[in-house]
């Protein structure tokens, strides 16, 4: 036995030195995924701005964060303060923006810390300078929308829900695209000629007429925009999960976990899925692209957000209505191109890095 | 032509992918007429350095001479090496299914080779096919000529192939491992047919190979390659009597050894591990027209198997592709429906989920392909521990750990030898290292039947035989049964004590290995033999 617990292969091929780390699939891909600088650069930047964008209210509001008037300190944003504490005549809230507030921050021992852009979504400024849609300005760095609200600030509150649309509609497509196809694939026979036919039907529905009836119907909300396209958004997917499933599942390591006994649950979690999320990954960013220009498409067309809402189809659709003022357009448009390249690099770069030809290297 | 003046003279050659060498520098002639073999295993550079004398690799940087009738192949123009391929010299691959192109007629894929290489109108050219074809042995070649690639049997592929390749009467062909993918009956039929092809041609063929056997068959010099050098070369009687270079000698004594327990008769005391009688498998295939919307046809995969393991013996299964002998074990591990009787241990398959379960810590399996065999995405700890979490679910974390690596060390693979051995992926392993993995997996539910399908064909010939011998050690230790799936007759010679014999779904002929193999009744078992030599 002895001379056979020392195989020559192992010691002659000797491809494992001591210092290497062992590293998983997974681990290199990102690795792969990192060294591609386009793509890891848009993945930081886009992160950056999503980051950034979650603390919208901090960085865009009519409200102080900090303010201290008559030796007493005040948290507007997180309490608003009746406009008789800074002097006023009436039990309102206070608009921060009214030259008459600002006067009374400016005498001795009182101040106020604005955000750098000291306007909300929805505020609409009554004190402004310039008639509605006013151009770019030092108050407006991107001027102000039909109504008298700052572009700058829509289009920050625009994107956190475009952004955060996306990921809740990606994460639902992506969970019931896999579900189900891991379920035809694996199962494969009567189970996924079922589906098939099931997918069939349900995709040739009109899913557009669907949505203008149904935003007839009911109240316009976030919510039933999800639920309406997550309806539909799960098909592509499950193909292509389906097929990764059906091609694994009759893997070797497959058919020895079945040898070995476990059962179907464990094989699909344990083996079949971690082998099969390739597609998925890679898909990831193209079907957040994806949901943010439908969230703003059917914004453009009224048929998504409350009015209100800060979109950024909504902007458009503004644009569109007031050719002249050019700036809410431009800056709409470069927001939505920005942020559409910045997740298409990072696709073709997740791409890259999961390709399996390029992985063997 | 001088018989000295060499035809193809190569000197120096080196062949290297992103700053890697693969083709260290080697030299050989061929002389017009001769036949040389290249032998090497897997990752030698022997295809590489046949397809640089075409210039047929990609992103390669070529350096050395190729010289070939008084011109340099690796430096001339692009254009005249074209005019050089295909007529002068010719190649013919492993696999012809991805060599021939699936959208057109062989006939028309051979005229296509006598059009643009000899101007021959498309009406010559076509009867020239038909001509070619028939002188490859291929029958009926004008019926053939029509077929499309996917109508062919493998063989009469290969042949096609063959006919395509000396449609231009080549004076060099290239022939990369031109057998591997055929049955091995037929090898020696296409073997033969290019030695005839080759006399009456009198053209010089550089064979490509890994099969110590085709060489001795088929060369008159043979240069053994390793790690891209040419570590010895000679006329072939020469090097396989007197190998001087150890590697050669590694390859010439890689046929597996004979070392298992003695056999015993089918005894009282002796209770099988595995008894089949009238075993069936039979796969569902969709019917053609109206009938087929409602009902599946049937295709007999095994056809009424009897056999038994007794415990501690192998029972070898031999048979080419197709026989269903793959069916056989895949049933034998209750992985596929079968009908007829199987008994397995004390129980048999189809008793319910839970009896099953308890079966299969009995029964455990090693395929064939180490690369598929193992999750790209589990480390080894995992792979091998998977057992274990269904079997023994009551293990700790460290109790499970020690019995993975025990039974890592008893396949070979020691953590000294492999820090971090548990963590690693089954990327950072070679396949005989993987194939050691899949053991341990098996091995460490303490199974009493070990099913082997064609568990060393993947391997390279050395590895083969360690795998082997890691296999013989095994069973003599633990007394381990073993139902042994495989093509190779050295293999069934050095593992099996009681063989059977498939051919289309039918066990054709069965009994102890020294009567099967030293005496078979059935043709078709006289010629398998006769071709593993």
């Amino acid at each position: 036995m002895s001379s056979l617990t020392s195989p020559s292969d192992a010691v002659a091929a000797g491809p494992l030195s001591a210092v290497t780390v062992s590293l998983s699939p997974s681990r290199r891909a990102w690795q792969r995924f990192r060294r591609n600088r386009l793509g890891f650069g848009s993945f930081v930047i886009f992160c950056t701005l999503f980051v950034l964008s979650l603390g919208a209210e901090l960085i865009s509001n009519d409200k102080p964060l900090v303010a201290r008037y008559d030796s007493a300190w005040y948290f507007p944003i997180l309490k608003s303060a009746p406009e008789t504490t800074f002097g006023g005549d009436f039990e309102t809230p206070t608009d921060f923006l009214d030259p008459f507030i600002r006067q009374q921050f400016a005498q001795a021992g009182n101040w106020a810390l604005y955000p750098p852009n000291p306007y909300h979504h929805s505020t609409i400024d009554y004190f402004a300078k310039a008639p509605n849609p006013a151009p770019p300005s030092a108050d407006n760095w991107l001027g102000t929308d039909d109504r008298g609200r700052d572009v700058a600030a829509r289009l920050i509150y625009g994107f956190r829900i475009s952004v955060l649309f996306a990921l809740a509609l990606t994460a639902i497509g992506t969970v019931l695209g896999v579900i189900t196809g891991a379920l035809q694939g694996f199962f494969g026979g009567k189970t996924d000629l079922a589906f098939q036919r099931f997918i069939e039907i349900w995709g040739s529905m009109p899913e557009l007429y669907l949505l203008i009836i149904f935003a007839a119907v009911f109240d316009p909300s976030i919510g039933l925009l999800l639920i309406l396209l997550s309806l539909f958004g799960w098909m592509g997917l499950s193909d292509y999960v389906r097929a990764e499933f059906l091609r694994n599942r009759q893997l070797d390591y497959v058919r020895a976990a079945r040898a070995l006994g476990l059962s179907n649950w464990q094989i699909i979690r344990r083996h079949v899925l971690p082998n099969s999320m390739t597609p998925v990954v890679t898909f990831l960013p193209f079907r957040m692209s994806g949901a943010i220009l439908a969230l703003t498409s059917l914004d453009f067309l009224g048929l998504g957000v409350p009015p209100g809402t800060p979109s950024l189809g909504e902007l458009l659709a503004q644009g569109k209505n007031n050719i002249d003022a050019w700036w809410i357009s431009l800056s709409t448009f470069s927001v939505l191109v920005i942020t559409l390249l910045l997740l298409t690099f990072m696709g073709d770069a997740l791409r890259d890095a999961l390709d399996p030809r390029k992985a063997q290297k | 032509m001088n018989r000295n003046t060499p035809l193809l003279e190569v000197s120096n050659l080196r062949v290297a992918f992103d700053g890697k060498e693969v083709v260290r520098g080697i030299d050989f002639t061929i002389q017009p007429g001769e036949k040389l073999a290249l032998v090497g295993e897997s990752g030698s550079g022997k295809t590489v350095t046949a397809l640089s004398l075409l210039r047929l690799v990609m992103h390669a940087r070529i350096t050395g001479t190729a010289g070939f009738l008084g011109r340099d192949l690796l430096a001339l123009p692009e254009s005249d090496l074209r005019g050089i391929r295909g007529s002068d010299i010719a190649m013919i691959f492993q696999e012809p299914m991805t060599a021939l192109n699936p959208l057109f007629t062989v006939g028309e894929q051979i005229a296509e080779v006598l059009e643009l290489k000899q101007g021959h109108s498309s009406v010559d050219a076509a009867r020239m096919a038909i001509d070619l074809l028939a002188e490859t042995g291929i029958t009926e070649a004008q019926r053939r000529a029509r077929a499309f690639p996917h109508q062919l049997s493998g063989g009469q592929r290969q042949r096609a192939m063959i006919a395509m390749a000396l449609a231009c009467k080549p004076r060099l062909l290239l022939a990369d491992e031109p057998t591997t993918a055929l049955d091995v009956t037929l090898r020696a039929q296409i073997l033969d047919l290019l030695t005839a092809l080759q006399r009456r041609n009198g053209m010089a063929v550089l064979l490509i190979t890994h099969d110590l056997n085709l060489v001795r068959r088929f060369a008159d010099r043979v240069a053994v390659m390793e790690n891209g050098c040419i570590v010895e070369q000679g006329a072939v009687t020469q090097v396989f009597a007197d190998p001087r270079h150890p590697y050669t000698r590694r390859l010439i004594d890689s046929r597996p050894e004979r070392d298992v327990p003695p056999s015993f008769p089918d005894a009282v005391g002796h209770e099988p591990l595995m008894r089949a009688q009238a075993l069936r498998v039979t796969y569902p295939v969709p019917l053609g027209g109206v009938r087929g919307w409602f009902a599946k046809g049937e295709f007999v995969a095994v056809r009424g198997a009897d056999f038994v393991i007794p415990p501690g013996q192998t029972l070898g299964v031999i048979g080419e592709s197709g026989s269903g002998k793959s069916t056989l074990a895949l049933a034998a591990l209750g992985l596929l429906p079968f009908s007829g009787a199987l008994q397995v241990a004390s129980g048999s398959w189809n008793q319910g989920a839970k009896a099953n379960k308890a079966l299969r810590q009995s029964v455990q399996v090693v395929f064939q392909d180490p690369f598929s065999s193992l999750s790209p995405r589990m480390t080894i700890e995992e792979i091998v521990g998977e057992g274990l979490r269904v079997h023994a679910p009551g293990l700790s974390t460290a109790q499970r750990q020690a019995r993975v690596l025990t039974a890592l060390e008893e396949v070979g693979l020691a953590r000294a030898q492999f820090p971090g051995l548990l963590v690693r992926y089954p990327h950072e392993f070679s396949g005989g290292q993987r194939q050691r993995i899949a053991i341990a997996r098996a091995l460490i539910v303490e199974p009493k039947l070990l099913v082997l399908d064609e568990p060393t064909s993947a391997l390279d010939v050395t590895i083969q035989k360690q795998i082997l011998q890691l296999l013989q050690a095994l069973q003599r230790e633990r007394g381990l049964s073993y139902l042994l799936i495989t093509h190779d007759v050295d293999v069934i010679r050095a593992m099996a004590h009681e063989v059977i014999v498939m051919k289309d779904g039918d066990v054709i002929e069965s009994g102890s290995v020294e009567q099967v193999l030293g005496a078979p009744h059935h043709e078709y078992t006289r010629v398998l033999v006769a071709a593993a030599g």
